[in-house]
């Protein structure tokens, strides 16, 4: 079946495709779409022939930059942005893990002071595949499988 | 430029570190200078720790300055529930130099962020204790007359004791380290150490028991296998006896070599090695005085 039929197409914004279907409320999250008041439409386990069930996004009138649109990268590293003009694919773009992630994920060690207090967490990513974050503060790591959102 | 923190080992660079040594003798000729007065320091221990408190606290006092603070949390505003956050805003409108030890991971980092003033880190749960490397450094220095191609030993609970990792962070930005890891396989040296020191092509050889290798040493660096550091209490019980240094095992070390421990002990040394000669842990404690004066001076810039 095809996907434009399963998500309605948009016609000026941002097609946030690839997201793994379990990520896609955290993905909202991140980029504060709860928020956002332009049309938003979502689809959840969709068919996926590379990833078995996937998730998309749709997000009209909305145009991401590459620093915001890379806070995804963490929890969905296949994510891939397409920018739509007028019904068309203008441009095409993948997620970058950045080099510090803020804010974004929780520390894993449980005796970290942003666990204690309200602390915006910062990590300084030494590994991308796989994924190690050094925590700022404790310096600590936490691998990919330890990963959580805040 | 002097750094204005110090938190982290890795904060201070080579020139830090050999300044800090330069310092730290001129303290130990002379400990009484004036170079604090008219100055507050707070000491703010959320958890009780007397040997890095008072010889914090005596530092500062030799140094000519006042001190303000708290020895556990129980005394302070934590109890009624104030945050760090508050407690070190508060404090650094009032003081011109913080002290801080913390039971929670990352709090000296954080409380550097919130301060106006300089923070010293003494201590942030089982993360970092610079303070104490540098007077580890000092003492390897006093003793050995260098900190370059020292063959160092490292025993005990090498996977959570921070002063060896921060010790082994210390040593890598000098010549031709050589590292010896003694530990059981639970408590060996973290994978990322190891490959920290490949990366930067040191050597580094792993031993689960202690044998004739140490005649090699230039320093044995020990450290308490802690009971509650193990999942299986059998495990402890195989292992408890093993990294026990006694007088008889080191016949055939340098005469030059010295044994070092961040105290305190349990039985990890046998007293029947305090009257040797090469015990120098209790002066290892003393220099550590000095040294705190030598860190205080170079972060306030007073020297």
């Amino acid at each position: 079946m095809d996907k434009a039929l399963q998500v309605s197409a948009i016609k000026d914004g941002t097609v946030i495709d690839h997201i793994p279907a379990e990520r896609l409320f955290d993905v909202i999250n991140i980029l504060e779409l709860d928020t956002c008041r332009d049309m938003i439409t979502f689809g959840m386990n969709l068919d996926s022939f590379r990833m078995g069930k996937k998730a998309i996004i749709k997000v009209a009138n909305r145009f991401f930059q590459g620093q915001e649109i890379n806070k995804i990268a963490l929890i969905a590293p296949n994510a891939k942005l397409n920018t739509i003009k007028n019904y068309h694919v203008v441009e095409k773009r993948v997620v970058e893990i950045p080099s510090e992630i803020t804010n974004i994920v929780k520390c894993f060690n449980p005796k970290c002071i942003t666990n204690h207090e309200a602390i915006t967490t910062r990590f300084k990513v030494i590994s991308k595949k796989p994924i190690e974050l050094r925590c700022m503060y404790c310096e600590k790591i936490t691998s990919e499988k330890q990963v959580v959102i805040r | 430029m002097h750094p204005k923190n110090l938190i982290s080992i890795t904060d201070f660079s080579k020139d830090d570190y050999l300044r800090i040594m330069e310092l730290a003798a001129e303290f130990e000729k002379e400990p009484n200078q004036n170079l604090l007065k008219g100055k507050v320091v707070a000491s703010l221990f959320y958890e009780p720790s007397t040997r890095t408190r008072l010889s914090f606290e005596t530092a500062i006092t030799r140094l000519g300055g006042r001190i303000v603070g708290f020895s556990d949390s129980s005394s302070s505003s934590v109890s009624k529930g104030e945050t760090l956050h508050d407690t070190i805003r508060m404090v650094s409108n009032y003081v011109d130099l913080i002290v801080m030890r913390h039971p929670l991971e990352g709090s000296a980092r954080y409380a550097s962020q919130v301060a106006a003033v300089p923070v010293i880190n003494a201590g942030d749960g089982a993360n970092q204790h610079p303070t104490q490397t540098l007077l580890d450094m000092y003492s390897i220095m006093k003793t050995q007359g260098r900190l370059d191609n020292i063959n160092i030993f490292l025993v005990g609970d090498l996977k959570y004791g921070r002063t060896v990792h921060s010790l082994l962070q210390a040593l890598s930005v000098f010549e031709n380290p050589i590292f010896n890891f003694i530990a059981p396989p639970e408590l060996a040296m973290p994978i990322e150490y190891k490959r920290y020191l490949d990366s930067q092509g040191i050597r580094y050889f792993e031993h689960t028991e202690f044998t004739d290798i140490i005649s090699e040493a230039d320093i044995i660096y020990m450290t308490r296998v802690q009971k509650e550091r193990f999942t299986d209490p059998m495990e402890y019980e195989k292992v408890k006896n093993v990294y026990i240094l006694r007088n008889n095992m080191l016949e055939n070390t340098k005469p030059t070599m010295k044994i070092l421990h961040p105290l305190p002990r349990v039985n990890e040394i046998h007293t029947d090695v305090d009257a040797n000669p090469k015990a120098y842990y209790f002066t290892q404690a003393l220099n550590g005085m000095y040294t705190r004066e030598a860190i205080i001076s170079h972060i306030m810039g007073l020297k």
